[in-house]
């Protein structure tokens, strides 16, 4: 057995991830594990921009961010997590600038901004010009900018090691009211190295999980074939609740056909959607801020207007993206990425034809709860001393039931680098929790049980058939009945899973194992996040029940969490026990959502 | 643009067939894949399949069609899938490009397509390749911004004609398609390569950036910009048009002109 012993401990390089190593490394011994090389990490394909009240180019201010944010997660947002997001904005982005983002900048030499959907000036009286950009590629600057203050900070990485496992021991303790539980605390993780097959555990006095989504649970994705929910997985086998996992949300402008992402930021330089009638339909859906509505409510407009048969094509099934009336020497400063995927993919040419698109699922809303300071939560209060969490990873929960545009990008660099340093600080004065006896075993029983599997069962055929019924029933619109296809789907992918056969044997870079690991993960995330979705019987942001299509507050302005419970049935579903956690209210009252 | 957008009528007529679409069509193809497993054998040796693609595949797609359904030890990265993480460099019929970002209908599929690793770096299994060497060099360059003097309390000012001056290479994802196009690269591996060069110009050329004369130094070195032949390989490769060429010669201009 292999190990390591680090102060703090890193699971993902993405954004939150080299944000948070970047402060952990210069006051603690850190490493970083990522299953990817750093600069692969999905932070790297986020687009649009980062916002943050700079009013640099207009008059704008943090706590109308907040608000924003607060209203675009329809009120499931956690008001002090947002004020903290929205305020600690502001040095996000100088500090990016200052560790040398090349911004997009104005005539005066500032960083430049523009509009986003759902952020507005004066709680929503128009839209407001507060992303922060470096053209159509502000995510792979991000990603860039904090690789290269890694390396000025001589980070040390483990590339292409896949945690697999969360080490935590449990100890007896008494809450002050006299009742007793049990505390969680960590002691490491457990690796695995795609290059020589090998297993190194690492025991760490910290630990934190910045190892982004699972969109691949859906097939129309944004997102990269690795994000496959391998940091929920992980936590919620070892009895970390994952909060509103049921709030995915689809981003509405995927190239159709693909989901290949195509920035809000189109629609902020001014690109409107439109049907098969030519119509541009937001006006209907949304009369103030038409095309920049939040994600939620564009993505089910469009898909509405494609039920209702004004959908473009020879299927009828995608809508329109409309750059032809914009400049083309603006659209080439501003959006030269996606306009190349349009061309090279779709081979459809912006400047003079429209694109067509068709919401695509992107950004998973819940994750590992986690108070504003980033540590890890047991239940609805009790922190996992050691153990922090950050990014999409991650519910603060700063984006309550819709996060909006660009907040994303926000919350990575923020709550980043709170865990960094948070990580690091409690490293100091912490010791190291023992080891528990033969750490490696639950994963190397999992490896050699998937190794030495004898079945006829492909992870990729198990795979597929499991995102198509995550795209027809658990998408934009959601009812009963199709929830509950889902779940009996699941039930029988989850019995195929276990005669599912890896045919490559090898030690050296075997993906083929790891690709059903990661599938066993994706099932996890598939179930949880169905379950959620059938339990809340209302509509509020990303999740829309045609059943009930109305926001129920009495109900359910709660949020949800879901942990793994053998004794447990959820919604006729074994195994997961479905609790609820208090929305945190600063000073904003539910409102009906209009825009 | 500061201007307001001009606001279009909310409904136009769309003409005829707009969006493109129709059906897919299909053809078949043959894949010729290099395959090396040091656990198996020594020798590499080419492996085909006749796989039934779609119009809108990439070779990527053709990838995971083997992978998935005929031989699951088929070894490769690739993560994003559409060009920006930089996983999945790989030489495709002689030339470096992404796997993901090559569309099959725009190779001659009358012939087999081949798919092997990129040069000059060790293959590790298949189309994997070791890229320490390669982040190794990277790293050398110093790759972040040394500003001397106070931080600012807000952003430092950059003006757009500044920012814009080293634009182009702040594109590079360091999928290495560059470098291993380099015939000097494939021929002395200490040569830094035309990525880590690009690298070092994206902050030589950054008005906000105070080390230049540093990394010229650096690449002063007889195994820095010195060694480019101007082949042209390296701009050819990039998957996102870097002018890397240009980009190099830029950086010995710069040696030349501050006489190190």
């Amino acid at each position: 057995m292999q190990v390591h012993k680090y102060d703090v401990v890193i699971v993902g390089a993405g954004g939150a991830g080299m944000r948070a190593a970047i402060e952990s490394g210069q006051r603690a011994r850190t490493a970083v594990l990522t299953k990817l090389y750093p600069t692969r990490s999905h932070t790297g394909a986020a687009q649009g921009g980062m916002c943050a009240a700079l009013a640099n180019v207009e008059e704008d201010n943090w706590e109308w961010h907040t608000f924003d944010t607060i209203k675009g997660g329809d009120y499931l947002v956690d008001q002090d997590a947002a004020e903290v997001m929205a305020k600690e904005a502001i040095d996000a982005v100088l500090d990016l600038e200052k560790m040398g983002l090349p911004f997009n900048r104005t005539p005066e030499g500032r960083i430049d901004q523009r509009r986003f959907g759902g952020h507005t000036r004066d709680h929503g009286k128009a839209p407001v010009r507060r992303a922060c950009y470096a053209a159509d590629r502000t995510g792979h600057m991000i990603l860039q900018t904090l690789y290269q203050n890694c390396v000025k900070h001589n980070v040390e990485f483990y590339n292409e090691y896949y945690v697999l496992d969360l080490l935590l021991v449990e100890e007896d303790a008494v809450r002050e009211d006299g009742t007793p539980y049990k505390q969680k605390r960590v002691a490491g993780v457990v690796s695995y190295d795609l290059a020589s097959g090998e297993l190194h555990v690492f025991q760490a006095k910290s630990v934190v999980f910045a190892s982004g989504g699972a969109g691949k649970v859906f097939k129309t994705t944004s997102n990269a074939h690795t994000l496959t929910g391998d940091g929920m997985g992980i936590a919620f086998r070892r009895g970390i609740p994952l909060e509103d996992m049921e709030f995915f949300q689809f981003h509405p402008t995927g190239l159709a056909g693909l989901g290949i992402l195509l920035t809000e930021g189109a629609r902020g330089e001014g690109a409107i959607l439109r049907n098969s009638e030519g119509e541009r339909f937001m006006e209907r859906y949304a009369p103030t801020i038409k095309d920049l509505a939040p994600r939620d409510i564009v993505a089910r407009a469009m898909a509405n207007e494609v039920r209702e048969g004004r959908g473009c094509g020879p299927n009828k099934d995608y809508v329109l993206l409309d750059l032809t009336h914009l400049e083309p020497e603006h659209i080439e400063a501003k959006l030269p990425d996606i306009t190349e995927f349009a061309r090279t993919y779709l081979g459809v040419e912006p400047f003079t034809d429209p694109v067509p698109v068709f919401p695509t699922a992107h950004y998973a809303m819940g994750g590992i709860p986690t108070n504003i300071s980033t540590e890890v939560l047991q239940d609805n209060d009790t922190v996992v001393p050691g153990l922090f969490a950050a990014g999409e990873v991650a519910c603060v929960s700063v984006h309550g039931s819709n996060r909006l545009g660009t907040n994303s990008l926000l919350d990575i660099n923020v709550f980043g680098k709170r865990a960094g340093i948070a990580a690091a600080e409690y490293s100091k004065t912490a010791g190291f929790v023992e080891l528990p006896e033969d750490p490696e075993a639950q994963t190397r029983g999992m490896l050699n049980g998937l190794l030495g599997g004898t079945g006829t069962e492909r992870v990729a055929q198990i795979r597929k058939e499991l995102q198509d019924t995550m795209d027809a029933n658990m998408q934009v619109f959601r009812t009963k009945e199709s929830l509950e296809q889902v779940l009996s789907d699941i039930a029988s992918f989850e019995e195929r899973y276990k005669n599912v056969v890896v045919q490559d044997k090898g030690r050296r870079f075997n993906l083929d194992l790891l690709e059903a690991v990661e599938l066993g993960f994706l099932l996890d995330m598939a179930k949880v996040m169905t379950v959620g979705a059938l339990h809340r019987e209302e509509s509020r942001g990303g999740h829309y029940r045609e059943d009930f299509p109305d926001r129920d507050d009495e109900k359910f302005m709660k949020h949800s969490m879901a942990y793994k419970d053998s004794s447990a049935t959820t919604e006729s579903v074994a195994g997961i026990r479905l609790e609820t956690k208090p929305v945190v209210f600063t000073r904003y009252e539910p409102m009906e959502r209009k825009y | 643009m500061t201007s307001e957008m001009a606001e279009p009528a909310s409904k136009i007529e769309l003409p005829a067939g707009v969006g493109g679409g129709g059906e897919i069509p299909t053809f078949n193809i043959t894949l010729r894949v290099r395959r090396y497993n040091p656990e198996v054998s020594e020798e590499a040796a080419w492996e085909d399949h006749q796989l039934t693609m779609y119009g809108t595949d990439r070779v990527l797609d053709a990838l995971h069609k083997v992978k998935w359904e005929i031989d699951g030890s088929l070894s490769f990265r690739r993560s994003c899938a559409h060009g920006i993480c930089g996983s999945d460099a790989m030489r495709i019929n002689g030339r470096n490009r992404l796997a993901c970002k090559t569309l099959l209908k725009d190779l001659d599929t009358s012939k087999p397509i081949t798919v092997e690793p990129i040069k000059g770096l060790p293959v590790e299994k298949d189309l994997i390749v070791d890229m320490e060497p390669f982040f190794q060099s990277f790293r050398e360059v110093m790759p972040f911004l040394i500003s001397k003097g106070h931080e600012p309390t807000k952003e430092r000012l950059q003006s757009i004609e500044d920012r814009e001056r080293f634009d182009d290479t702040t594109k590079c994802i360091l999928c290495a398609a560059c470098t291993s196009s380099c015939p000097v690269f494939w021929t002395d591996g200490q040569y830094f390569g035309p990525a880590a060069i690009v690298n070092a110009h994206r902050f030589i050329f950054d008005s906000r950036d105070d080390a230049g004369d540093m990394r010229l130094e650096i690449l002063n070195d007889k195994e820095g910009v010195w060694r480019c032949r101007t082949t042209f390989n390296c701009s050819e490769a990039c998957p996102r048009g870097i002018q890397v060429t240009q980009a190099i010669a830029e950086v010995k201009q710069a040696i030349l002109a501050r006489k190190i």
